[in-house]
């Protein structure tokens, strides 16, 4: 076991993720059911940059710039606001096993939506109800968890996650159940709810890059700050941290940041779990790198799964299916392999 | 100058009362040792001298002023909190833990500067681990993370240094080395109150010693009035016979 930092200097890792997840977006566009060649994707942007004329086939322009973009946008947004929710919960609550996902945020995000698009309400206010409920979801799990000081304190908030996500997707199943299966009401809630970025059009994308940005904020400004959250509560204290507060507030914000894209993709599991360890190993705790690190790669792995989702099977398979695939098994191996140098 | 001065304190959980009307001060550029068994309400004590939990009744000042309604940011650049060391949870380097001893000391939306950095390397030069730095805190050694987090709470650059315990589950070296450096940091006009379980550190490093009896303050004063075999004997509940033959530094004070 060596005490020396393993992971690459963190000028090198940067530059390694970005190279790698720029590759991710060429091939974003190239790849899908109407293939386009690197020669003529590169050759439409130098038109867009420069305002020139491509001279390419109208099909490739509408499949490069009405289609794969708003998706590929959609999946940056998504990818890049879980993981830095992802980032910030697990400093925040001294844990890294929790995410948006297993702290019950995405399935009170979730339910708060399905209630929205059970009574066929507009997007902003099924964004409101996704914002509230996950609110109260980390809420009651951040509650019970303060209360039971007999047990771990990092075993109790995931299991009280598990038990607050559980009693959710009740309430979403019960839902389901009480859909009409004759409009389109139930299979709405089942695809929003396997998480895609099939649905995902350009003003979803209008009302959600505001919110999103508007949630990075305080993380962005509180980057060092947040570190102190990962030691005990009286040690922050003892070095100028109001804690309670600093945590409350990054709470609201990772909370409005996962639930303003639930309402939009629906559950995209693990990318707020995965990314940040990945995130970490590649540059370290500290926050202030840590947080554009997850950023990066948050959108690099959704844009990156969202690919396998589109080519990897004759039909599209949903997103959350394919993080899940991939993200759980990457999240063993980071298990095994992070626990000797950390 | 009377740092801290704590006046008719009493202290504890609700309406767990773990001591009752408190009367004490810690003098400008002393070492003053906090001694007594388990249970004695040392950790009450100093959370509560901390500002981290509200006295029932009584108050405490620092450097002159009342307490109540200080922020956490005015408190830590006059006091600096030693705790006991503990693993951490995420693989910071030490350069890192060291800086999160600059929070108090920097704007609220600022990371640390390069003057910052500075001053951190300084501190951890002083304590002689200027080549842990860029180690990672999870991975060192008990002894290297207390020297560590004493280095941390030099950053604040503290009127005060309150120690938790700096010896705790140390081997005897980094005893000897950590009493050295509670030694130095004294004699460079930082205040300390620490607490021990030993008595011999408290006589190697105190100017005064405080016994902690459960529930009250059964003496303070200097080393030789206080760590008598007869009051240590009462205060850990053992007798005079066995505290001489545990500890023959009493030797060297008389």
């Amino acid at each position: 076991m060596s005490t020396k930092n393993a992971a690459l200097p963190p000028v090198p890792a940067y530059l390694f993720a970005l190279l790698g997840i720029v590759a991710i977006f060429m091939a974003a566009f190239a790849f899908g059911k109407y293939p386009i060649s690197i020669v003529d994707l590169l050759r439409s942007i130098f038109a867009r940059l420069t305002g020139a004329d491509a001279e390419l086939p109208e099909a490739i322009e509408i499949v490069i710039w009405n289609i794969r973009l708003p998706r590929i946008v959609a999946g940056m947004l998504i990818g890049a606001a879980l993981a830095a929710a992802g980032a910030a919960y697990q400093n925040m609550f001294r844990n890294p096993l929790v995410s948006p996902d297993i702290l019950g945020v995405s399935a009170g995000a979730g339910f708060g939506a399905t209630i929205g698009i059970f009574f066929g309400l507009p997007l902003t206010v099924i964004q409101v109800l996704a914002f509230v409920c996950g609110l109260a979801a980390v809420g009651v799990v951040y509650g019970v968890s303060g209360l039971v000081r007999r047990h771990d304190p990092v075993l109790v908030l995931v299991l009280a996650g598990i038990a607050v996500g559980t009693l959710l997707n009740a309430g979403v199943s019960l839902l389901k159940i009480l859909s009409d299966p004759h409009s389109q009401q139930l299979s709405n809630i089942v695809f929003w709810l396997l998480g895609s970025l099939n649905g995902v059009n350009s003003r979803d994308l209008a009302s959600a890059v505001p919110l999103v940005l508007i949630g990075l904020v305080p993380m962005i400004l509180l980057r060092w700050r947040v570190n102190l959250l990962s030691l005990p509560d009286e040690e922050a204290a003892a070095l100028g941290i109001e804690v309670a507060r600093l945590r409350m507030v990054l709470i609201i914000a990772a909370t409005l940041v996962t639930a303003t894209v639930v309402s939009i993709a629906g559950i995209v599991g693990w990318v707020g779990l995965v990314v940040p360890h990945a995130a970490r190993f590649l540059v370290g705790p500290n926050f202030s790198r840590l947080l554009p690190a997850s950023l990066l790669l948050g959108a690099g792995f959704v844009v990156g799964t969202d690919i396998l989702a589109r080519t990897l099977v004759v039909i599209e398979l949903p997103l959350g299916i394919v993080t899940a695939m991939v993200g759980a098994p990457f999240f063993l191996y980071l298990l095994a392999h992070t626990g000797k140098t950390e | 100058m009377n740092v801290i001065e704590a006046r008719a304190l009493s202290i504890g959980y609700g309406r767990k009362v773990v001591m009752n009307s408190l009367a004490f001060n810690v003098k400008a550029g002393e070492v003053l040792c906090l001694l007594g068994p388990n249970g004695g309400g040392k950790t009450t004590l100093f959370k509560t001298l901390l500002g981290l939990l509200p006295p029932l009744s009584g108050e405490v000042h620092v450097l002159g002023e009342a307490i109540a309604g200080w922020s956490r940011l005015a408190f830590a650049q006059r006091v600096a909190y030693m705790p006991q060391a503990h693993a951490g949870i995420f693989p910071f380097t030490v350069n890192e833990i060291v800086l999160m001893g600059r929070t108090a000391r920097i704007g609220r939306f600022a990371i640390p500067s390069r003057h910052d950095r500075k001053i951190a390397a300084d501190c951890l030069e002083m304590l002689g681990i200027a080549h842990l730095g860029e180690c990672i805190y999870t991975a060192i050694s008990g002894g290297e993370r207390q020297l560590a987090l004493i280095a941390r709470a030099l950053a604040q650059q503290p009127t005060v240094l309150v120690m938790d315990e700096p010896t705790a589950s140390l081997d005897f070296g980094n005893q000897i080395r950590i009493l050295g450096h509670i030694g130095r940091l004294r004699d460079q006009g930082i205040t300390i109150l620490m607490s021990t379980h030993q008595p011999e550190h408290a006589l190697r490093v105190a100017d005064r010693i405080a016994l902690l009896a459960p529930g009250s303050i059964a003496g303070i004063g200097t080393p030789r009035d206080i760590a008598t075999p007869d009051k240590l004997a009462a205060l850990y509940s053992v007798t005079e016979d066995e505290i001489t033959a545990y500890l023959p530094t009493r030797a060297l004070l008389n």
